[in-house]
């Protein structure tokens, strides 16, 4: 018998405890969940607001998955250190935890500047965990006007989220574009022209630099009166626990394809974690769910003692608003290394598939993102594009890329 | 498990599959009033290469990265077949972006729709394999499961 611990209680440590019971079915395992809920899923809070889903939905797993699972969890409790040598956990009420092989799973914060007179203002939100938007509902009115400090993927959300909830929305960022970390600046523009039609005022390459009580002093000089701050200018990885046990970390844990960390008997998952991305040939923080998910079960396979190894990770993501969506995966190289690009735009849509080294090696798909997995595959699957035709690679995602051998065994067989 | 395959070689490319397929998931008894004149939603899709055709649906994966990505737990796996739940969808498209066999898509209303081999449905068994004229569809167990 195993004593298995991990700290978090997200969509990395389902993935972990699912992990794990691929093989044990018996040891214990104990989760240290901060938050006092069962685990959810994040990226929902939007949808919560917008009407579009329920608390009760919201969770990631059923009701009675801790049980089924034979989970310990230890709800409201951080831990607040590690000790590799005598393997246990001290939690903030001062008890301990031991473990015999451990995943971190420890998520990511938001991470909020030191604005000047940001602690004056009264309603001032995150949006990451249900705590936050229950707080934020709570304030919501239909004269507010909102201020979202960050056009990212969490501000943007938040803004479809409350649209219909409030007065007046508007977004500011430090970048010049909307979703500047997964957009270039032509294909934000399509998402930010199609977010202004529904009324959201952007205010871009500009930025809050103090706050007075209700007003926000641009940089610009410009001032901007709102009821309600949302503050999401981005996120960091929870690393300071693994950190001052001496672990390597850089912007996040480091890992490696087996969800190892430099500390023995401790692996890491999720949003805390540096991995390898195959598409960009480095390592990189990618916070998303699926890479949480999967990344969490290949690390509790392994604490179970399998050789798993999760080898196939690339940045993905699949965003919409108001019903445009924008799926975006892997690394865009420009000319200048290596890369070429093909492109196609129609009235309502871009379609941009890049590549380099006979690798297909991301995409931007902006309207018509149907089917846009078969080459999300060709990407994790590092598929030489010899093998394929590569007319019908730019014509539309489908199986008829593939010569028809390989298509027949793709498509005869259990996968 | 019994899953549903494609025979190119028998496959002429008329896209009944595709029309029984979103009648038996329409929840209508009237082919005719389920379909005409409307938006018809498919579960499965007939691809062509220049003379080639095949019907191509979920497969059923045995390790199925459309669930382990689903963000709202909607999708999952119920005696090797991938289910979705509908209420919890809330229509992110996430498993479209990652289905490598481009399987699964946008319904009506916003929320994805899959093959669930019509076990739920009407029909009881895959209407695509039952209609098909030229039995280009077949539903049967190959292989080893795990």
């Amino acid at each position: 018998m195993k004593s298995y611990v991990i700290i978090g209680n997200g969509v990395a440590a389902a993935g972990c405890i699912e992990g794990i019971r691929n093989t044990d079915k018996v040891s214990k395992i104990t989760v240290i969940s901060a938050e006092e809920h069962p685990v959810y899923s994040r990226p929902l809070i939007s949808y919560y607001l917008e009407g579009k889903t329920t608390l009760e939905n919201m969770n990631y797993r059923s009701e009675s998955f801790y049980k089924d699972n034979k989970c310990d969890v230890i709800y409201g409790r951080k831990a607040v250190s590690i000790n590799d040598k005598s393997k246990s956990i001290t939690l903030d009420d001062e008890t301990t935890v031991a473990y015999d092989s451990l995943c971190m799973a420890t998520g990511s914060s938001p991470f909020v500047p030191p604005f000047d007179g940001l602690d004056r203002v009264e309603n001032k939100f995150c949006f990451m965990t249900i705590d936050d938007t229950l707080s934020l509902e709570k304030a919501l009115t239909k004269d507010s006007r909102v201020l979202i400090v960050g056009a990212g993927l969490i501000g943007l959300k938040c803004a479809e989220g409350i649209l219909g909830r409030v007065a007046k929305i508007t977004v500011c960022d430090l970048a010049n574009r909307v979703l500047s970390s997964i957009l270039d600046e032509e294909c934000a523009l399509v998402m930010q022209k199609h977010l202004e039609k529904h009324n959201i005022e952007f205010v871009l390459g500009d930025t809050a630099v103090r706050f007075d009580k209700n007003t926000a002093e641009m940089k610009s000089g410009r001032n901007i009166d709102f009821d309600i701050l949302v503050l999401a200018v981005g996120v960091r990885a929870n690393t300071e626990l693994f950190k001052n046990l001496g672990g390597d970390t850089n912007r996040g844990i480091l890992i490696n394809d087996s969800m190892e960390t430099s500390v023995p008997y401790i692996y890491a998952a999720g949003d805390c974690t540096e991995g390898n991305d195959i598409s960009l040939g480095d390592k990189r923080v990618l916070a998303i769910l699926p890479n949480a998910y999967m990344q969490g079960y290949c690390a509790g396979q392994n604490m179970a003692g399998e050789k798993a190894e999760f080898g196939n990770a690339i940045p993905m993501n699949s965003i919409g608003f108001f019903g445009l969506h924008a799926m975006t995966a892997g690394s865009y190289f420009d000319e200048s290394s290596g890369g070429e690009l093909f492109e196609e735009k129609t009235d309502n849509g871009i379609k941009r598939l890049y590549t380099k080294d006979g690798l297909l090696t991301g995409y931007i798909l902006i309207g018509d993102v149907a089917r846009a997995g078969i080459y999300t595959s060709l990407i994790r699957e590092k598929t030489p594009l010899e093998s394929i035709n590569i007319d019908k690679l730019y014509k539309n995602p489908s199986f008829a890329m593939f010569f028809s051998e390989i298509r027949r065994k793709k498509l005869g067989g259990v996968i | 498990m019994k899953r549903v395959y494609a025979e190119e070689k028998w496959c002429i490319g008329c896209h009944l599959c595709e029309y029984n397929c979103a009648f038996a998931n329409s929840g209508e008894s009237d082919m005719a009033k389920a379909l005409k004149n409307k938006p018809v939603f498919p579960r499965i899709t007939v691809e062509e290469d220049n003379k080639i055709t095949y019907a191509l649906s979920c497969r059923h994966c045995d390790d199925p990265i459309c669930v382990k990505s689903c963000i709202s737990g909607a999708l999952s796996v119920q005696n090797g077949v991938i289910r979705i739940d509908k209420d919890k969808c809330i229509g992110c498209l996430t498993c479209i972006l990652v289905c490598p066999y481009g399987a699964v898509s946008q319904g009506k209303n916003g929320v994805v729709q899959k093959c669930e081999l019509c076990l739920e449905n009407s029909c009881g068994e895959p209407a695509c394999v039952k209609g098909c004229p030229n039995r280009a569809l077949v539903y049967e167990e190959r292989g080893d499961d795990k």
